[in-house]
Order: C-alpha cells, then sequence, then structure tokens
C-alpha cells in the first residue's frame, strides 16, 4: 500500500525542530540511537536494532567454481531485503529504487573495500572456491537502514565460521562440525556505514536520522569508514548540493562515530565468545527481554517532585472557585419536589420501564394525592407502554409531554401500578 | 592485473597522461532532429550519447505527477558491443539501475524543477564505448543535451573520476586504472559556486587524504567545465549563423 503522506503541519514543525536543533527522541544532533546486537544459536546469525530499527543478518556458505576471470578468489554475495513486515509501505514483488540503492551500497562498502580477503576463499584453484552469502533482512523500518545494515553484515561475518578443509594432493575433504571445529572468516578490517541527514539546504545536518526525519530530509551522505580512519565508501543523494567542508567535516565526524561502533560490535562478539565456551545459554530466545502483556514494561520517567508544594498552592490561589449553583427546590405539586430543570427526554417511553421498576413505595403514596386531572391524563393518553418498537410512535402534544417528562420518574411506576390496580378496580 | 604501474617514476601514467591531465574531449550538439536535444561527447576513448526530451505532459501513472515541480526520468544503458566483453543486460542490472538514479540525482540538482510544474522531463544516455569514466561522460553528454533543449540550468554539471595511487591523485580515470582496484571517486560538480551535485567514492582512503583527492577533482570538472562551454558557444554560432543565412 501507499505510505501515508506527511501532512504539512507535522514536517513543519520537524523542520523548525530541527532549526531549533531539537529532535523528536531527545538525541543530540551528532547522537547515535541505542545500538543493540544479539547473535543467534548458529554462528553467522545476529540481529542489529538500532533504536526501533531492526535487521537480521544471516551468513551462509556453499562450495561452488569460481569466477573465469579470478580463479583464485571466493565469492562474496550480499542481499538485503525489505520485508513487508517492517513498514507498510514495503510491496511483495518488485522492489523500488530504495533496494537497489541500499544493495549497491552495501556491496561497494563490503566487497570493493576488501574487508574480507577472498584468496583464503579459495580451495582449488580454478575449481572450487567458498561462495558466502550474506542475506540481510529489514525487519522494522524506523530510519537508517544502511547503518543498521552494514554493521549487522559486518558483525555477522565477523561471527561466523566456515567449515574445515583440508586438502592432500588431489584429494580435498570437507570436515563438518563436529569432526573439526568450524574455521572463521580472515578479516581484515570492519567498515562501518554512518548517515548523515541534511536539512534546509545543506545549512542542519543530522547523524542517524529516524524515520520521520528521513521523510523530510533533502538529502542523504553515507560516509563508510573502518576505525584505521580509512574511508571505504562516500555516497551522497537526494538533489542536495554539498560544499567540500561538509563532506570533510562529516568524514571527521564519522571517524569518532565509527570507533565507538567498532568496540561495541567487538564486546558484543567477545560477550558471545565468552558465553558459548563456559557452556551458558545462547541464541534469541535467551536475549530477547521477557515481555509479557500483564507486565508491561515502561521506563520510569523521572518527575520533578521538588515544588510541588509551592505550584499546588499557587495554582489553588490562582484558579477561581468554581461557581456553585445550588439549584432551589421546586414544589410542583404537594409531597413532590424537583431539583433541577433535567435534560428533555428524548427517548421514547417504553425506554422508562426498567428503571422505574425499582422505584421505592413510598411514590406510590404520593402520587395517592396528586391531581386527579394528571391521573386521567395519563390514562387517556395512547402511552404504548410495550417494548415493541414496531408500534407506531404516538407524538404527545408539547403540553402534555412536559408533563409528562417531569412526572415521568415519579409516575410511570405509579401507571405501572396503575395498570395493575385497574383490573383489580 | 599485478606488474602494470599505474605511475611511473617519471610521473606518467599508462597512457602517457600526466596526473593531473584530461583525456582529449570531443563533443558535438545537436545530433538528433527528433529530440528536443540531444548531445554526443568522446572523452578519450569513452563515447556516450544523450538525448533529452521534454518537458512535456506526464506520460504513463498520472500519480508520479508532483505539483510543483517537473519530474526527471532518466535511463542509463550501456550497449552491449560497449564493453571488452559482450554485455548481456543493456540495463535492468543492479549497476545500471544505480547510475540511472546518480543521473536522477544530479540532473533533479542542477534543472530548474520548478519552473515546469506537472511536467515530466526524460534523459536517455547511452554508452557507445566503455573505457573508464562512464558516470563522467554521461553527465557532461547529458548536461550538453540539456542546454541544447533549452532548459534553464542552475549552472553547467561538470563530472569527472578521480583515482589516488601513491599519494598522487589521478584525475579521468581510464578503464586500465580503474580495474586496478585503486580508491575511485566520482565528482559531479556545478563549477561557479563549487557546489557538489554528486560524491561517490569507492575503496579504501585513508581519511588525511580525501581532501587533496577531492581538490584534484575539483580542478579537474572545471577545467571540463571551460571546455564544455567552448563547445555550447561553438554550436551556438554555428547555428545562428546557419540561420541567418
Amino acid at each position: 500500500m501507499r505510505e501515508t503522506p506527511l501532512s504539512n503541519c507535522e514536517r513543519q514543525f520537524l523542520v523548525q525542530a530541527i532549526a531549533e536543533k531539537k529532535r523528536l527522541d531527545g538525541r543530540q544532533t551528532y547522537d547515535y540511537r541505542n545500538i543493540k546486537i544479539t547473535f543467534g544459536t548458529d554462528y553467522g546469525c545476529c540481529i542489529v536494532d538500532l533504536g526501533k530499527t531492526r535487521v537480521l543478518a544471516q551468513i551462509s556458505c556453499e562450495l561452488v567454481a569460481p569466477k573465469m576471470n579470478r580463479p583464485t578468489e571466493g565469492i562474496l554475495f550480499f542481499n538485503l531485503e525489505l520485508s513487508q513486515m517492517a513498514s507498510p509501505a514495503f510491496e511483495p514483488g518488485r522492489q523500488s529504487e530504495l533496494v537497489v540503492k541500499l544493495n549497491r551500497l552495501l556491496e561497494r562498502c563490503l566487497r570493493n573495500s576488501k574487508c574480507i580477503d577472498t584468496e583464503s576463499l579459495c580451495v582449488v584453484s580454478g575449481e572450487k572456491v567458498w561462495q558466502i552469502r550474506v542475506d540481510l533482512h529489514l525487519l522494522n523500518h524506523d530510519g537508517n537502514i544502511m547503518d543498521a545494515a552494514s554493521i549487522a553484515a559486518i558483525t555477522a561475518l565477523c561471527h561466523f565460521r566456515r567449515p574445515d578443509v583440508s586438502i592432500q594432493g588431489e584429494d580435498v575433504t570437507v570436515y563438518t562440525p563436529e569432526e573439526r571445529d568450524p574455521v572463521p572468516l580472515s578479516i581484515h578490517h570492519m567498515p562501518i556505514c554512518v548517515s548523515f541527514s541534511f536539512f534546509q539546504q545543506g545549512t542542519y545536518l543530522l547523524v542517524d536520522p529516524s524515520e520521520r526525519e528521513e521523510r523530510v530530509m533533502d538529502g542523504l551522505l553515507v560516509i563508510a569508514m573502518n576505525k584505521h580512519r580509512e574511508i571505504c565508501t562516500i555516497q551522497s543523494s537526494g538533489g542536495i548540493m554539498l560544499l567540500k567542508d561538509q563532506v570533510l567535516r562529516c568524514s571527521k565526524i564519522a571517524s569518532v562515530k565509527v570507533t565507538e561502533i567498532s568496540e561495541l560490535i567487538q564486546k558484543a562478539l567477545e560477550n558471545d565468545k565468552k558465553v558459548r565456551k563456559e557452556g551458558g545459554k545462547f541464541g534469541f530466545a535467551e536475549s530477547m527481554p521477557n515481555q509479557r502483556i500483564t507486565a508491561y514494561k515502561m521506563e520510569v520517567a523521572p518527575v520533578d517532585t521538588g515544588d510541588i508544594g509551592k505550584k499546588a498552592e499557587d495554582l489553588i490561589s490562582n484558579t477561581e472557585p468554581p461557581s456553585e449553583i445550588i439549584p432551589s427546590p421546586v414544589v410542583r405539586a404537594p409531597g413532590t419536589g424537583q431539583i433541577g430543570e433535567g435534560l428533555q427526554n428524548s427517548w421514547g417511553l417504553d425506554e422508562n420501564e426498567d428503571g422505574e421498576e425499582a422505584e421505592d413505595q413510598t411514590m406510590e403514596e404520593e402520587l395517592q394525592t396528586m391531581d386527579v386531572k394528571v391521573k386521567s391524563v395519563n390514562k387517556e393518553d395512547p402511552i404504548v407502554l410495550s417494548d415493541s418498537e414496531e408500534e407506531d410512535v404516538v407524538v404527545l402534544e408539547p403540553k402534555i409531554m412536559k408533563k409528562e417528562v417531569k412526572v415521568q420518574a415519579s409516575s410511570t411506576a405509579a401507571s405501572k401500578k396503575k395498570k395493575k390496580k385497574k383490573p383489580a378496580h | 592485473m599485478a606488474g602494470l604501474e599505474l605511475l611511473s617514476d617519471q610521473g606518467y601514467r599508462v597512457d602517457g597522461r600526466k596526473p593531473t591531465e584530461l583525456r582529449k574531449i570531443q563533443a558535438r550538439m545537436g545530433v538528433f532532429a527528433q529530440a528536443d536535444g540531444s548531445a554526443y561527447i568522446e572523452q578519450g576513448n569513452t563515447k556516450a550519447l544523450a538525448v533529452v526530451y521534454g518537458p512535456h505532459e506526464i506520460r504513463g501513472s498520472r500519480s508520479k505527477c508532483l505539483h510543483d515541480r517537473a519530474v526527471l526520468n532518466c535511463q542509463y544503458s550501456m550497449a552491449t558491443f560497449s564493453t571488452a566483453e559482450r554485455k548481456r543486460r543493456p540495463h535492468g542490472d543492479r549497476k545500471s539501475s544505480e547510475m540511472t538514479l546518480h543521473l536522477k540525482q544530479t540532473f533533479e540538482a542542477a534543472i530548474l524543477t520548478q519552473l515546469y510544474p506537472r511536467s515530466q522531463i526524460d534523459i536517455y544516455v547511452q554508452i557507445l564505448q566503455a573505457d573508464g569514466g562512464n558516470y563522467s561522460a554521461c553527465v557532461n553528454a547529458a548536461t550538453l543535451a540539456v542546454v541544447d533543449a533549452g532548459i534553464p540550468l542552475r549552472d553547467y554539471v561538470c563530472a569527472c573520476s578521480a583515482g589516488f595511487v601513491e599519494d598522487t591523485p589521478l584525475v579521468d580515470l581510464s578503464h586500465v586504472e580503474e580495474s586496478s582496484g585503486g580508491t575511485q571517486l566520482s565528482l559531479a560538480l556545478l563549477p561557479k559556486a563549487e557546489h557538489l551535485a554528486l560524491v561517490e567514492m569507492d575503496a579504501r582512503l585513508h581519511q588525511d587524504h580525501l581532501e587533496g583527492l577531492m581538490d584534484a577533482a575539483t580542478r579537474a570538472c572545471k577545467d571540463l567545465h571551460a571546455v564544455l562551454d567552448r563547445v555550447v558557444r561553438e554550436h551556438l554560432q554555428e547555428v545562428s549563423t546557419q540561420l541567418v543565412e
């Protein structure tokens, strides 16, 4: 389905907030969202959460024949899919420009930068090489897919273990994981993408745009770097015009961010290794927090109760007391009292049947003293006290109706009782 | 390709150029009578043809219509005979789609689309011979074609590629230099204000060298701008003398 368009006032609000250096989630201009990396039970499977954006990466390998013009190199294949569960805007079937853009950027970032030693993937030159397939699935789209995808891909590649291979002369033996421990891939460096979004023709810059910010941005600049301060890829997109200084400034910011993220990835990998060695539980099931519906956990929001007493006093003194209108009782007839006007009863008369059954007996006594006129009016009027809605609704004359309304509460029960009395008469 | 020196000790490249030298550029405008604007450019051995139609009414789906701007429809394709090995898919594969997107992005920044609401401008580029610098040749050809079509531009869009070998930036890479796997920077520049419509870089480069590389590419784009400007003025003179006669 088509993406719901962003309303003009929301767009203006976002742009104005950015101009005032404020972001919707309270981050600073150069802040990243919370990154969480979890690994699955198999090697080479990981989920990365960047705020609410979630990407799943899975690595698999296969022995295939190498490419004709590169007989001694292994093959790397990348595929990023935007799953339909990620956003209602993603449709099945032929995917859009976004997919092409993301895939190409990922390929260039990871393949052209030679982060993986493809020569080490060769088994028999010209005949058999390892083909490493990186499959990425976007599970939830909350902005900045590129960064999350690159982190997921490189982390999964670092985590992956391929089966061990030994060659004796002409014989090639591929060992299963049970026979020999699988071997990690040889990774030279870890390129990580950092996205910068530009607003107002390049005046304002934000790092790690969320989905809303992405909708109002003018353009995007993606810089992929590794922690050795080597730039692996630069890509500008969107119809903005950049200046050289902006690009250089962004590259400096990117180097700082990449160092932080690289540390995070290393820590996550080490944790996982430790847990596996100690024989503890690992995998997605363990890493997902326990989310029971009955125990929905909200983060405690700090409330400033310092000057609450003073605030309350201010409020009390400033507000006016509510106007107290105590209506004086109106005596319609001896023994009856009416407080308040009540609303015009727009319901059908039959509706009041049920409510009045429980009326107390005292009402009956009061009604005995009522005017006979009222009684007769009650008797003669074609009041149909039946539940059937198919009965003609009889519109009473206004004068009579008014009286009816007022004495309704007190007399409907009476009329019922009168009815009962009638046969008794 | 091991053993191939991209930069010799005397400072000459494989084809005998100096590091900051561009390849020989020859261009013609108004190649086709049918199209609104067309141009043909040869940068060394790379030959590109660009054709522009528009601005005209939106064809196809009305949903793509923008109420305040013109929609840009680009297509990049390489002839099957353009590369050393016959290309099986002229367009539709990922690399071509990416090029198409880049072209679109570049020209959306440069063309004054606000002047033509609810219209469409088509830019079709075909590579007849690919010898490196495909993107740059496309952009340069498309700029000339857009000028030929009379569509208002903010400024010329000049594109150039640059590489980095042994601490020296090389400008206007040929196919041999590109496929060696070194750094490659493609830049599309609006020369007067030095605005970058597109920045694209592949392969590893240390952060400190980035400025030097970008400067070299910027200078090359400015040189290119001088050449393109000359081509446009000559063409204009030719056409106006023909009209007078």
